[in-house]
């Protein structure tokens, strides 16, 4: 039976588009599709601000940022991986102006580089403070020009289609007209980022809700190093809106109640007028999000309706820098929070960012199911480790985009057409989602409430900082949540645009990262980058240099499995900021 | 299960709202927008005004002082108190909307939009300052 | 100021109503809530099976343009307060079709984009390992304005020849090629021409200038208009003036 398209890519964000350009331009005899609940360039990727790594100074080198990356991680990433995504990021940060992303230039005409947190160099690219808007845009416009490249817009996957120990296929619902049918494919790549949303205080939107982590483990692949959690240290207080890393590049300060610069008490270095690579404020995400709630302990940060903030302090930068390197900026406080930077200072606390853990992969994407393989912030390959530095995500998307789109590709050109056993599985999925949650009067859990108390548990059992007891008990909360899951009410029984519908399948997705998320951090008995026990202060890389595997069992308990880190040139060191 | 699945490019049961003929009465912005364009009418009115004027003069003097005793008319100096304000509004209208359509360099940085309004309104002064001088002084 | 407003939302829903209907609901009226806070307070505690779109709820993914009181906006970025006392009108927007509640169908405006090629496009493309094409941070002003475009689909809303033809091509498209064609890196500006030179291109506009009013993010799509439409005219004169071998 021919499979619908070759490649079925899920997710239309900046790993998304880009793979599919990979497959047109490698590959153009194969049919590619790509499938997203929203249209493309509503993926999240358009909210990032800060920038995009690559190599391009003259005094800098491949070697020095895989090693910001690797001692950034906390030495927990894939030291052959980071090799080859340093090597990879100059080149396809290129292509992309090649494409005509708008880079903001050196006045002689060349590509402008700034400071960014954990960077030795200056190597972050950067299009104003809408880099994230810039190059999806970019992407997106670009994949236009390939008119083989199909689009399912606006169709919600369901379920992986698996049989003979391969994925073969997804099943989707049509939010327009409510249809839900089997999409045979011969590869599938997972690129739907990641799943903030599983916390209360999130720079996420709320399409982030794990949905290819979700697919992935249900069908039976393993998720990474999901303990890994990142938080960024300046998000605006009530709606959590990313103030971006490069605010405090281009000079910002974090300061207490009394208007000092905290960060100097966590050895992160000596204070400087201005700002100082790999040190103070241009630390690493994890060390400035665990200085807060020391702060928070001491009773030095300052009480708002919203709960407890620091101070980004911007007014001695300027108005005339603050307009041209970051009036995005500006522009979110004067609405969001009625507050000028140019002469007040922005409320900012630790909100949860990325997730470093995802779908585990191999350096060019693929799962261990045959198939299957995933890019972007839905992957774990991983050259993130432990802690992710900033700027060092866009190029991923790029890179391992690329490389699972050649990588799928290559496999689909000579697999087997799928079987027709997958078709009765797109049948018996269809019914589950008619008779779980369409047809379903007697329902009595109001979602919303679900997903408070999930987002509530995360936020006390698994915030930045963590013990063995608040895990534990977070697993077993989720656990009922879960059960109560199985009663929720909805009063959408309509199958035009239903969106609660998709709000009760996208909960179904928390709960799997939450679940993962939990069992992952109570395993790991160590402290390392984003992932903090308060009951085992110190890293421990005898016994845990090594990635967390979780499995969902067949009789649906989550079990815990270990992978070691692949080490090549860079042996487990301190890591040293500010000196 | 169908076994082409693809993006449902047209639905019955979409609603299409009606636009009103006067859908022009619904927002200021709309009913200036439609002033403005009506106001090509008055501008096309003065233009054959002063033509029938032009061939008045050419005619000789006693078709001229006819042509002056007929516009002198109550319901003709209305006409054309109305028209001169619909110019105006064109006129108006029309300057403050050049320098959207109009990027202009001057030694390698862009003239500033007011500055390309305002010259508008010094030109316009300047002609009609020599129309009146013509009309008036000469 | 009272501490609840009220919001009156446009319903549709196709399988019962043939028509729009409007429904009344009471929310909280907080300081620092946008309308979207408004509609999430309804779908999570009032009424679940009320429908719209919304994703970054900062402005940039320009998902939940909405019809408020008349006037196109994003709905997350348009605030409760500036309404008090209410009540506040929220209706999908408008000149497209409505699929559901406050849901409209934009497949439209994603059938006509690709048309106007809106990807750079050189004659002759440079390797990767060439380098960067050079390009001054002047070059960049002259068509960044265009760029910043988050395709909400606002100017659609509020452009009356859009409202009244529905094959006008429309601002956001248009904009768009203009911002490749002030591109020093491109050289599509011909083709794009050729495809917008059609009375349903550049010419359908009437420069009401009501997408420079709503656009939010200061695209300014009639500017754009207005300055390809000197560009159209003085290329078609050019074809018309110069023989065919000196072009």
């Amino acid at each position: 039976m021919p499979a619908t398209e070759d490649v079925l890519i899920v997710g239309g964000g900046g790993a998304g588009l880009r793979a599919a350009i990979a497959i047109a331009e490698t590959n153009p005899a194969l049919r590619v599709a790509v499938i997203s609940k929203v249209y493309p360039m509503r993926s999240h990727t358009v909210s990032a601000e800060g920038g995009a790594a690559g190599v391009v100074g003259a005094d800098d080198s491949l070697d020095e940022h895989a090693y910001d990356t690797v001692s950034g991680s906390d030495w927990l990433c894939d030291q052959d991986a980071v090799e080859a995504f340093v090597e990879a990021a100059p080149r396809e940060l290129l292509q992309l102006e090649h494409w005509g992303c708008p880079w903001s230039r050196e006045p002689d005409g060349r590509i402008a580089v700034r400071a960014f947190g954990g960077m030795k160099k200056l190597r972050t690219w950067f299009a104003a403070d809408k880099t994230g808007f810039h190059m999806l845009h970019t992407l997106f416009q670009t994949s236009l020009k390939y008119h083989d490249v199909k689009r399912y817009d606006e169709w919600f996957v369901t379920k992986l289609l698996v049989d003979d120990g391969r994925v073969q296929g997804v099943v989707a619902l049509e939010l327009m007209s409510g249809r839900i049918e089997a999409i045979t494919a011969k590869a599938v790549i997972l690129c739907t980022g990641g799943g903030g949303r599983v916390f209360p205080f999130t720079t996420n939107a709320v399409i982030k809700t794990g949905d290819g982590m979700s697919l992935a483990y249900r069908a039976g692949a393993p998720l990474k190093d999901m303990e890994f959690v990142q938080y960024h240290p300046t998000g605006l207080p009530f709606t959590g809106i990313l103030i971006t890393e490069a605010a405090r590049a281009e000079g910002g300060w974090l300061v207490n109640k009394d208007g000092y610069r905290y960060l100097q008490d966590y050895d992160l270095g000596v204070p400087e007028p201005k700002p100082v690579l790999r040190s103070m404020e241009l630390g690493p995400r994890d060390r400035l999000s665990q200085a807060f709630v020391h702060e928070q302990e001491k009773g030095n940060t300052i009480e708002t309706p919203y709960g407890q903030v620091v101070y980004l302090d911007l007014r001695h930068v300027g108005a005339d820098l603050i307009d041209r390197k970051l009036p995005f900026v500006r522009e979110l406080c004067l609405s969001y929070e009625r507050i000028d930077p140019v002469s007040e200072l922005i409320p900012v606390r630790p909100v949860v960012h990325y997730m470093m853990g995802g779908v585990h992969t191999d350096i060019d994407g693929a799962t261990p199911l045959g198939g299957l393989y995933a890019a972007g912030e839905v992957a774990c390959v991983s050259i993130n480790g432990a802690n992710r530095l900033g700027s060092n995500s866009l190029p991923e998307l790029l890179v391992f985009g690329a490389r699972a789109g050649r990588a799928a590709a290559e496999y689909a050109a000579t697999a087997k057409d799928p079987t027709p056993a997958v078709l009765a599985q797109g049948r018996d999925e269809r019914r589950r989602l008619e008779q779980e949650f369409l047809r379903r009067a007697d329902g009595s859990e109001p979602l919303s409430g679900l997903r408070n108390d999930l987002q509530s548990v995360m936020e006390a059992s698994a915030g930045i900082y963590r013990s063995g007891d608040s895990l534990a008990k977070g697993a077993d909360t989720v656990r009922e949540l879960q059960e109560r899951f199985g009663a929720v009410a909805l009063d959408d029984h309509s199958r035009t645009f239903n969106t609660e519908l998709v709000a009760a399948l996208e909960l179904g997705n928390l709960l799997d990262v939450a679940e993962a998320i939990l069992h992952s951090a109570e395993r790991r008995q160590e402290s390392r980058g984003a992932h903090q026990r308060t009951d085992f202060p110190a890293r421990d890389d005898e016994n845990f240099l090594a990635h967390s595997l979780a499995y969902r069992e067949p009789d649906g308990s989550c079990r815990i499995d270990y992978l070691p880190v692949t080490i090549t040139r860079w042996p487990p060191g301190e890591r040293v900021y500010g000196r | 299960m169908s076994d082409r699945p693809a993006y449902t490019e047209f639905h019955p049961r979409w609603y299409r709202r009606p636009i009103s003929t006067w859908w022009w009465l619904g927002k200021r912005t709309y009913l200036l927008f439609i002033l403005r364009e009506l106001s090509s009418l008055s501008v096309a009115w003065f233009v054959v005004f002063m033509l029938l004027l032009v061939r008045a003069v050419g005619q000789g003097d006693a078709e001229y002082q006819r042509f002056l005793d007929r516009v002198d008319h109550p319901l003709v100096v209305l006409l054309n108190l109305v028209a001169l304000a619909f110019v105006t509004f064109h006129m108006v209208t029309w300057f403050n909307l050049t320098p959207q359509a109009m990027v202009i360099r001057a030694g390698g940085r862009r003239v500033r939009p007011s500055w390309i309004m305002v010259s508008q309104y010094v030109a316009w002064l300047i002609v009609s300052a020599f129309v009146v001088w013509l009309l008036v002084g000469a | 100021m009272a501490n609840t407003i009220v919001l009156q939302v446009a319903r549709y829903r196709p399988e019962v109503e043939t028509e729009p209907v409007m429904q009344e609901y009471d929310v909280p009226l907080r300081d620092d809530w946008a309308v979207l806070d408004g509609l999430n307070h309804v779908k999570d505690h009032l009424d679940g099976t009320l429908s719209y779109r919304w994703s970054c709820r900062m402005g940039i993914c320009g998902s939940c343009g909405m019809t408020v009181n008349g006037e196109p906006k994003l709905t997350c970025a348009t605030f409760l307060t500036d309404y008090a006392p209410g009540p506040v009108r929220v209706e999908p927007l408008q000149n497209f079709p409505v699929i559901r509640d406050l849901v409209v169908e934009l497949g439209d405006f994603m059938r006509k984009l690709p048309k106007v090629n809106p990807w750079l496009v050189r004659e002759e493309e440079l390797p990767v390992s060439h380098g960067e094409y050079l390009q001054t941070p002047d070059e960049v002003d002259e068509y960044k304005q265009f760029s910043m475009c988050i395709n909400c689909m606002l100017c659609y809303a509020a452009c009356p020849v859009y409202g009244l033809d529905p094959e006008f091509m429309g601002p956001a498209a248009i904009a768009l090629a203009q911002r490749y064609n002030l591109d020093s890196r491109d050289q599509g500006g011909p083709d794009r021409l050729e495809v917008l030179i059609e009375p349903e291109g550049l010419w359908g506009c009437t420069f009401v200038g009501e997408c420079t009013r709503v656009c939010p993010k200061d695209v300014d799509p009639a500017g754009a208009i207005q300055r390809y439409k000197l560009t159209a005219a003085t290329a078609s004169l050019k074809r018309i003036l110069l023989p065919r071998g000196a072009r």
